[in-house]
């Protein structure tokens, strides 16, 4: 069974009558423990991929199975469910709630779970990234590449199957960026699944296989031959 | 559950705290209309209860009779400055029967007009009330000094008997039984000086002095009628057949048939006390409601406020739904965040009122008044609960828009 896996995935956005397919039959599975990059240019689809597997946004027609189930009829309330449960985003924007602490910005995903001692979980989860002595600080205290592990945090305080990362450098230098990612790649070999989207072929080499999009179809899906592996630049304090 | 809502109204009032002078003016007028809704109903309370007393007082098992007719709610034609003539005292004299009337244990006919009396060099403006020797009983009062006149005093002795206030004035601590004193330079002996009585129904009953009916009708005013009759009725249970029975006597001594020509009117305390909680009543429903249209505007407002703080906050209600919030998750916290914005506002309102209607009570004491300062339980929690309501209410098709934001799109928000 396929942690992942999609068969003959559309999506049609509908606007004044006129249909604009963005994605026209994708297929492929993913396991669990991959760490799958999602490439290609603007406007390619990758963005709506991945908000159809994140449970943002719902296919207009094919088949979505998650851990071997068809998700395509959930209704809203499991959906909010699977994405609490089962699914962390890391945002190009980091989407941090403002004049919030760090601790609380990773609390937020437990507010809408049935889990107990969020301050632990949400502690241990900054630990992680090696934000251990920022808890009590304000989002607009710390900087650009903090926010982001900040943001990865909160992606993971649920222990989630699979972490969603859309564009996680992109606002980021590439100091920052290449903390961000070796964390994602530490995570990975910890055995969490990463799904990354990225239009940079030199974020996507950090991955362990490629997935290319061309306007709504994949056009190459291979292993990763010369991964790229970040190194710490010193920014992770463990 | 609990703890979900517990979490989420921990998040709301960091959200309402962390814009401080917003929420403020937000709920501004909520605490206006809140305010305005406990000050009025203490005031109303404290006024009603304050006429109220007063006219217990006089007891509930008196009747009146008025010159002139009246419907049973509207004011008596005096009180347009119309004297009419109807009434005089061989109608006393009839009710005075006790077969007739068994149930009237007192009874009197009263003049009433302003007065200068004079003792040697003094003089003092008062008001005189010229009666019967039924008078103390009717009114329940007591004569601190002397006595009050009698029934044989009352056919036309000059005799006066002083308020207390008039006492004291004209005479200090000297004893004034025995002393005449001049009204209009009709000698009146002083025979006695009523207790103390302060304040009842608005007036001041020791700034008055008291003779005979006929000595105030024919030599002070120069009038042949009475102005109005006040009997006791035994028990308050026999009030409306006496008042019936009043009604026949009067119709056949002044020869009326159909009572749409009637030229008294008789008027029990009771009712008017009814009267009187119907005005006051209606005056507060009024109050109220003007007191409630602000509560509407202050909610409009509420909804106005509302609907930017979502607006400002769609990328958080996108995040929260990628991190796993649902629909009703996101609707209730903004429906509780505008709940507790016009809860807190309510909550500022009635401590606003009460202190208000607290200073005005304490005001009215100092003015002499025997003011209760009333403010009910009830009443808080009506506040309190419409302030609630108004925000839930006017909440709802914000916290609804809320809600339906896509996630991606409110996400990609700028």
């Amino acid at each position: 069974m396929s942690l992942i896996e999609i068969k003959n995935l559309t999506k049609d956005y509908v606007n004044e009558d006129v249909v604009t397919p963005v994605l026209k039959g994708i297929d492929f599975k993913i396991e669990a423990g991959e760490f799958v990059a999602i490439m290609g240019p603007s406007g390619s689809g990758k963005s709506t991929l991945m908000h159809i597997l994140g449970f943002l946004d719902r296919p207009s027609s094919g088949k979505y199975l998650f851990q071997g189930k068809d998700t395509t009829e959930f209704d809203d309330q499991m959906l909010a469910e699977i994405r609490n449960e089962s699914i962390g985003f890391v945002f190009q924007a980091f989407n941090l709630l403002a004049r919030t602490s760090v601790l609380e910005n990773v609390k937020l995903p437990l507010v809408y779970s049935k889990r107990e001692n969020h301050d632990a979980m949400a502690t241990k989860a900054l630990e992680g990234v090696g934000l251990g002595h920022r808890l009590n600080f304000f989002t607009n205290q710390i900087s650009g590449g903090e926010k982001q592990r900040v943001a990865i945090a909160r992606a993971l305080v649920n222990e989630p199957k699979v972490i969603f990362a859309d564009e996680p450098t992109g606002n980021l230098d590439s100091k920052s960026g290449n903390t961000v990612m070796k964390i994602l790649q530490d995570l990975n070999d910890q055995g969490k699944t990463i799904i990354l989207v990225t239009h940079e072929m030199d974020t996507a080499e950090h991955a362990k296989r490629l997935i290319r999009i061309k306007d709504g179809q994949i056009i190459l899906d291979e292993k990763i031959k010369q991964r790229k592996l970040a190194k710490d630049q010193g920014e992770l304090i463990k | 559950m609990i703890i979900s809502w517990i979490k989420n109204i921990k998040q709301v009032y960091t959200a309402i705290l962390s814009r401080k002078a917003r929420s403020f003016l937000t709920v501004l007028g909520i605490v206006i209309g809140v305010a305005g809704v406990i000050i009025i109903l203490s005031l109303g309370a404290g006024a009603q209860s304050l006429v109220l007393s007063q006219i217990t007082k006089l007891g509930t098992n008196l009747i009146g009779v008025l010159p002139g007719k009246s419907n049973e709610t509207g004011p008596p034609a005096q009180a347009f400055g119309i004297q009419v003539t109807t009434l005089i005292q061989e109608d006393v004299v009839a009710m005075q029967d006790k077969t007739r009337f068994p149930h009237i244990t007192d009874i009197a006919g009263f003049v009433t007009g302003p007065a200068t009396i004079i003792w040697r060099n003094q003089n003092i403006d008062t008001n005189f009330v010229g009666t019967q020797a039924a008078y103390p009983k009717i009114q329940d009062v007591e004569v601190a000094e002397g006595r009050f006149f009698d029934e044989r005093e009352e056919l036309g002795s000059n005799v006066i008997v002083l308020g207390f206030d008039i006492k004291q004035e004209l005479f200090g601590e000297t004893d004034a039984i025995g002393e005449v004193v001049k009204i209009k330079n009709v000698p009146l002996q002083v025979v006695g000086v009523m207790a103390r009585q302060g304040t009842v129904a608005f007036q001041n009953q020791d700034d008055q002095v008291f003779m005979p009916l006929n000595i105030g009708q024919q030599q002070l005013l120069g009038i042949k009628y009475i102005q109005f009759i006040r009997g006791k009725v035994d028990s308050s249970d026999n009030v409306d057949s006496t008042i019936y029975e009043v009604e026949t006597i009067l119709r056949e001594r002044h020869h009326i048939s159909d009572p749409e020509n009637d030229d008294f009117s008789v008027r029990d305390l009771a009712s008017a006390v009814d009267t009187l909680s119907a005005i006051t009543d209606s005056l507060k429903l009024f109050l109220v409601v003007m007191a409630g249209i602000s509560l509407v505007v202050g909610g409009i407002g509420i909804m106005n406020i509302m609907l930017v703080t979502v607006a400002e906050r769609t990328r958080e209600i996108g995040l929260r739904k990628a991190v796993g919030a649902t629909n009703k998750q996101i609707r209730n916290q903004f429906l509780i965040e505008s709940g507790a914005l016009t809860l807190s506002g309510g909550v500022i309102g009635v401590l606003i009122g009460v202190v208000i209607s607290y200073l005005a009570a304490i005001g009215a004491r100092l003015a002499g008044f025997d003011w209760d300062f009333v403010v009910t339980p009830l009443s808080i929690i009506l506040a309190i609960g419409v302030s609630i309501l108004t925000g839930v209410v006017f909440g709802l098709y914000p916290a609804f828009k809320a809600a339906k934001l896509n996630p991606i799109e409110a996400l990609r928000y700028e």
